[in-house]
């Protein structure tokens, strides 16, 4: 038995193999051959596990990978985005199971919060390079493809998407409001900055007392953080020799202090996103925007659902471009089937694929062929009422930065925007937030 | 009996010996050994899931230990020393102590009046005695998750019945000490009172009944009755609740980790963090293994310590008879 099914294995990569070169017929002709004869057993079929994280459609894979198992009937995918949170459920999971040697997807995915910790144990990952990955390097912008590689330059993990931004907000409570809805008079409200944006949302409570401006801090102090960390040297808690600089960083600063702001003239729903209170809010109009990535297209249209399809819109954001977010794919060594996953990693992040995630759920592509099609460039959103996110996102993707980020970032970043939250639903008074807010990044990155 | 004296019948006849002498090991082993063997399937499952995790969390806690392709590095006691420093661990243990007291006391105390109520002679007794034990087959998940929604502070129950009592400001349950105290010790009551209440009832139905009639004739009433008879009578079954809730209750993990949405900084300035969670923040989150190993140890002696001051306090419970 077990000889036998070594052997399938062997053959299956041969099939692999032969179909990567374009030869699918003898492929199938090898399968059917003669039973009984040990050299042309038909091969076994291979499930590979693909572990992703994120709220509604997530990484947005649902078609790339229905159309993965139609033209691989012997290679399955089995899709699961296994929670929300990425730093508070996910990432800890992930890396108890890289450690354990068991339990990881085939493919899993990281968000850009835990690459700093990832590329530091190549132990864990399987080499990319040996599958023949390492001819995609032209397919990235240079910082993506560099953020994918180990501490000793092996490819360990390509890129998904980017997180261009935009603002999403609710058309209809805007109008509520007797402020403009659409969604270039929108964009023009706020087109001086933040403090334009704050005094659209002193206008929009004025008017409207059951529903609140922004859903919370988190989402608007993550996108002026990646906004001001372009400003400074593409850093926001770490600098490039993993010291801690969350204190002293002029950009979390700023953003600290935005937030702040925001918090203190009353704007926000005092919801911490990811959270079930935050998803009900949705549902309940508790909030008229939110700071949106690319990627929050699809979480804000798989929360809210298809009641409010229409009622969102996408303006484009103020204070100019920033770099929230995007994921990478990568490859356990723990998995049975390296070849074949690295296979389905190279198929997810192509132009292709990419195209399909960003039609599903709006996930900016990473690929620079997939950023230049016609397809992205001209795409609207039919649950926001049809915004040209091409047109809002195209422009700022090609030109955005990478940001470094450090080995611990992730449990900083949990920790600092727990005293932000707790800022803005009062457990932590405004006056000792942001000693507080150094503290706990001091202590998470210890 | 019989078989000790089969060996030494057969002394007087040597050549016999020999061809006996396997039946009787076998014999002696029956009685000596069948024993530990009966009893090993325990002890050597508590080896290997009391006893290895108690050492080997020991050796990891005086080590520099790093989880997720870490180094350990031996420390010595750094990591206690660190610990009994850390402003968040004390605030850990405050929370827990706090929580426990909030939630035993009055579960325990429900359950005797909830047990001696069941031990009178009501109609549909079984289905009543029954009844008590169903939040305890309902799992902890979901009786977290549960009360989480109705501790909701936007739309939840709670809020909404302090709404209708014309209270106008809706209460952040999360967000107090207080406040979330109350509504984690309303889960673990909810949970745990009808379990112990069947304990209770279980000793309580030991107790002849003449002392009860015998205490009637001399003209005690009903509560006379429970102080003096059945409460003297149980006490060592209230020590063995005891026990067990104040491990359960310092142990404390799913209720509030459910009630801070899986999160396990128990609120955003852990208000509601127990030493458990902290446990698991420091090893699985922040991935500091021997550290989080070392607050383990802790809460082993905290436990112990507990289990202590609460025997001599539970011991004097109906005590001058």
């Amino acid at each position: 038995m077990n000889h036998k099914a070594r052997r399938g294995g062997k053959l299956a990569a041969a099939m692999t193999m032969a179909a990567a070169l374009g030869v699918t017929a003898a492929c199938s002709s090898g399968g059917t051959a003669a039973e009984g004869t040990s050299s042309a057993a038909p091969a076994e079929k291979i499930t590979l596990t693909l572990q992703t994280f994120g709220g509604g459609t997530n990484f947005g894979y649902k078609a790339a990978v229905e159309k993965w198992n139609a033209e691989h009937p012997d290679v399955q995918v089995k899709y699961t985005n296994l929670t929300d949170s990425f730093e508070n459920v996910y990432w800890p999971q992930m890396l108890q199971w890289l450690q354990s040697g068991t339990g990881a997807g085939d493919v899993v995915g990281i968000d850009e919060g835990g690459m700093g910790l990832a590329k530091a144990r190549p132990q864990f990952f399987t080499d990319l390079g040996q599958y023949g990955l390492n001819s995609r390097k032209a397919d990235f912008p240079a910082w993506k493809w560099e953020n994918g590689l180990t501490a000793d330059g092996k490819l360990f993990a390509l890129g998904t998407d980017v997180g261009g931004m935009s603002i999403c907000y609710r058309a209809d409570l805007f109008e509520k409001a007797g402020l403009p809805a659409n969604r270039d008079e929108v964009s023009k409200l706020w087109s001086g900055g933040w403090d334009d944006f704050i005094k659209a949302g002193q206008n929009f409570q004025a008017k409207v007392k059951d529903a609140k401006f922004v859903d919370s801090v988190n989402t608007i102090y993550n996108v002026v953080l990646s906004q001001e960390s372009a400003k400074n040297g593409n850093v926001t808690y770490f600098d490039r020799d993993q010291k801690l600089i969350a204190g002293t960083n002029p950009a979390v600063r700023t953003a600290f202090d935005l937030t702040q702001k925001i918090s203190q003239a009353g704007l926000t729903a005092k919801l911490q996103n990811f959270t079930d209170p935050w998803n009900t809010g949705f549902v309940k109009s508790q909030f008229a925007t939110l700071g949106c990535p690319g990627w929050m297209l699809g979480v804000v249209s798989g929360t809210a659902g298809d009641a409010f399809k229409g009622k969102w819109d996408v303006a484009t954001v103020p204070g100019g471009g920033g770099n929230w977010g995007g994921s990478w794919l990568a490859v356990p060594k723990q998995s049975k089937h390296p070849k074949e996953a690295a296979e389905l990693a190279g198929y997810l992040t192509g132009p292709e694929a990419q195209l399909m995630a960003f039609k599903e759920g709006g996930n900016l592509p990473s690929t620079l062929a997939a950023q230049d099609d016609p397809a992205l460039q001209g795409a609207t959103n039919p649950y926001f009422g049809d915004a040209p996110i091409g047109k809002i996102f195209g422009p700022s993707i090609k030109s955005l930065q990478p940001t470094f980020l450090g080995e611990r970032h992730a449990q900083v970043k949990r920790e600092v925007e727990q005293v932000i939250t707790g800022m803005d639903q009062g457990s932590v008074p405004y006056a000792e937030a942001w000693d507080k807010f150094v503290a706990a990044g001091e202590k998470a990155a210890r | 009996m019989s078989v000790n004296t089969q060996p030494r019948r057969a002394d007087p006849a040597p050549p016999e010996r020999r061809p006996r002498a396997p039946r009787l090991t076998w014999s002696r082993f029956d009685v000596k050994a069948a024993p530990y063997l009966l009893i090993s399937p325990y002890f050597l499952l508590f080896a290997v899931f009391g006893l290895f995790p108690l050492v080997f969390t020991l050796w990891v806690s005086l080590r520099d230990y790093g989880l997720a392709g870490g180094e350990a590095t031996y420390t010595g006691l750094d990591n206690y020393a660190a610990l009994l420093a850390d402003a968040d661990f004390w605030n850990a243990v405050v929370n827990t102590i706090g929580i426990f007291a909030l939630a035993t006391v009055p579960q325990l105390v429900l359950a005797l009046l909830l047990a001696n109520a069941l031990n009178k002679r009501l109609r549909g007794r079984l289905l009543l005695r029954l009844g008590v034990l169903v939040p305890l087959v309902t799992s902890v998940v979901a009786v977290a998750v549960v009360f989480t929604q109705l501790y909701g502070r936007d739309y939840g129950l709670v809020n909404w019945l302090l709404d209708l009592l014309g209270l106008d400001r809706h209460i952040d349950w999360q967000s107090t000490r207080w406040s979330s105290w109350t509504a984690i010790a309303t889960m673990v009551d909810w949970r745990w009172t009808g379990y112990n209440a069947i304990i209770y009832l279980a000793a309580m139905q030991t107790i002849p009944r003449q002392l009860y009639e015998a205490a009637a004739i001399d003209g005690a009433s009903g509560r006379r009755q429970f102080w003096s008879i059945t409460l003297p009578m149980i006490r060592p079954t209230v020590l063995f609740t005891v026990f067990v809730s104040t491990i359960g209750g310092l142990t404390l993990f799913a209720e509030p980790v459910m009630f801070a949405g899986n999160r396990m900084d128990g609120g955003t300035t852990g208000q509601f963090q127990t030493i458990a969670m902290y446990i698991v923040e420091q090893g699985f989150r922040n991935f500091d293994y021997g550290y989080a190993a070392a607050a383990a140890w802790l809460l082993f002696v905290l436990i112990l310590l507990g289990v202590g001051l609460n025997y001599t306090l539970a011991r004097r419970i109906g005590g001058s008879r």
